[in-house]
């Protein structure tokens, strides 16, 4: 067994620990992973280039720019702003926790596109949230209006990946079943699937109570605040 | 028919303007930067076909392409494009167009969820509209497409504006944009590597295997790790099962297949949550929603990611030896 490649696994967590620009960290450990495996330099550079060109999926999301800068330019998010402050029963975990609900429910249905950090969290939940909690603690200052975009956006990863993991036809399920079928165990793609629900049903509970604690704390904050001025 | 690859040359039409405005302000670094990586785009396909037939010479280029980027991007200074309308213009816009602007921003998501139900089923002729392949993913170019022009016509704005605001945002991001692409391939360099093997060598060598209970504990850590040092707990999942899984917990403990599988993934979904090396999902969203913390969004997963790992593991401990 060669040890050796796994310098650029070290060389990934070190770049990154340094905060190092990320690009030429991440190609550097690519160059020394293979060079130390032993790929001749013309293999590793197709390979390099292969696996970069077969992966432009990825930078879909670029798309959207054009239509959301127009939007915003036109005062999308403010509008998203006065929207929410007018809601009066819209609280800010109700609009994340409703969110999240939705979220997962379409990746169960494999529908994960649908939604994102460009098609709806930039656009339209960041804003949105950023007037709820202005509505409870008015005057966020800059870091509260980064925390709570950081919390729109996790709370679309975790709605995302713990529903899509229960759709049948989506990568995951298919890939578990193709590994056990190649070692001779036959599955059906609804039996490894089902066993998904228990940690769909759990990530949801616990996104929700900790979106609700994140709410209380802005509220006690807010209470605080009103103490000190009385 | 529409195919994903008309998305793609759609991407390298995007970024190779944005390098051409950035070229005309005098912004050398950032328009050889998307310049690049429009060309990249554009010849992506044909960097495909010549390699299905052997000829890896087009490979290697976009592969020293990928190296110039990388050499680029330390240079790209992040430059705040000053804002093309002021807060006071943007609010009255907002006043007088009220809920129009909503539609344009809610047809991305409508277009592709409409796409991804019927898609398969719209035929022109004899023609299919969609070519089966990534045809969510097609939608969702298409929607890009159906929400500027709807932008454009509610804002009242021409729509070559809509690229001026596009590549507005895509300098903001920067050099971010190009990590999701950069970890999968790293990913496939070190499959090739053996970067994945040499881990389970390791783990299996050296970590108690010999109860079922520790063998488990193993299992659902090592995806955790794995994850979080591949970026993608696909990429964990086939070496954790034939290190651990198969062998230790399946055959010799008779653990339950499918619950081992699926709850094992979902293990490594909680080290996803973790990782900056799953960029698409914790990086470029930080980058998107203008954090200074580029690890914001991973900060704000930690707790969730641990109590999720939790209750999992419990749930898979109690079930998986029945």
């Amino acid at each position: 067994m060669n040890y050796w490649p796994l310098l650029g696994v070290a060389v990934i967590v070190i770049g990154f620990a340094l905060r190092f620009n990320a690009v030429p960290v991440v190609v550097s450990a690519a160059l020394v992973s293979g060079l130390l495996a032993g790929l001749p330099v013309p293999d590793l550079l197709a390979l390099l280039g292969n696996s970069f060109v077969s992966q432009r999926m990825l930078l879909l999301f670029v798309l959207t720019l054009p239509a959301i800068g127009l939007l915003e330019r036109a005062g999308l998010r403010e509008h998203a702003q006065r929207w929410m402050s007018r809601l009066q029963n819209m609280t800010l975990a109700r609009l994340l926790i409703g969110y999240l609900l939705a979220r997962q429910l379409l990746a169960t249905l494999g529908l994960t596109s649908v939604a994102g950090a460009a098609q709806t969290v930039r656009p339209l939940l960041a804003p949105m949230g950023e007037a709820a909690a202005e509505k409870i603690l008015p005057g966020l200052d800059q870091d509260d209006r980064e925390e709570l975009r950081a919390v729109a956006a996790a709370t679309d990863n975790i709605g995302r990946f713990f529903g899509e993991d229960v759709f049948i036809a989506l990568g995951a399920v298919l890939l578990i079943q193709g590994f056990y079928t190649q070692h001779g165990i036959d599955l059906s793609p609804l039996a490894i699937a089902l066993w998904a629900l228990p940690t769909a049903v759990a990530a949801f509970a616990i996104q929700s109570v900790r979106i609700w604690l994140y709410q209380r704390r802005l509220q006690r904050r807010a209470v605080a605040r009103r103490a000190d001025e009385a | 028919m529409l195919r994903i690859e008309y998305a793609y040359w759609l991407i390298a039409a995007f970024l190779l303007y944005s390098g051409w405005r950035n070229l005309r302000d005098g912004h050398g670094w950032h328009a050889a930067f998307w310049t690049v990586l429009g060309v990249l785009f554009g010849a992506g396909d044909f960097v495909i076909a010549q390699s299905a037939a052997g000829d890896a010479l087009p490979a290697r280029v976009a592969g020293v392409g990928v190296i110039a980027l990388a050499l680029i991007a330390p240079r790209l200074k992040r430059k705040a494009h000053p804002e093309s309308s002021s807060a006071e213009q943007r609010l009255q816009s907002a006043i007088r167009l009220g809920h129009r602007l909503l539609v344009p921003a809610l047809l991305i998501p409508l277009v592709t969820l409409l796409v991804a139900l019927f898609g398969a089923h719209l035929v022109i002729g004899v023609h299919a509209l969609f070519a089966t392949p990534q045809m969510t993913l097609t939608g969702l170019a298409l929607a890009c497409v159906v929400a500027l022009f709807a932008a454009s016509r509610v804002a009242r704005v021409p729509r070559h504006e809509g690229l001026a605001e596009g590549r507005r945002l895509l300098d903001a991001i920067g050099w971010a944009v190009l990590l999701p692409l950069l970890l999968a391939a790293l990913g496939q360099v070190f499959t090739r590597s053996g970067v994945g093997a040499a881990i389970a060598a390791i783990a299996t060598d050296f970590l108690p295997t010999g109860n079922a209970a520790a063998a488990l504990l193993t299992f659902a850590l090592g995806m955790v790790l794995f994850t979080v040092i591949m970026g993608n707990a696909f990429a964990a999942f086939p070496v954790m099962m034939a290190g651990i899984g198969l062998p230790l917990l399946v055959r010799e403990h008779g653990a339950h297949p499918a619950i081992l599988g699926s709850m094992g993934m979902l293990c490594g979904y909680c080290g996803t949550l973790l990782t900056p090396m799953a960029a698409d999902y914790n990086l470029v969203p930080a980058a998107l929603l203008e954090l200074r913390n580029p690890y914001g969004v991973i900060k704000a997963q930690v707790w969730s990611a641990l109590w999720i790992f939790i209750s999992t593991f419990l749930v898979m401990w109690v079930l998986v030896f029945h």
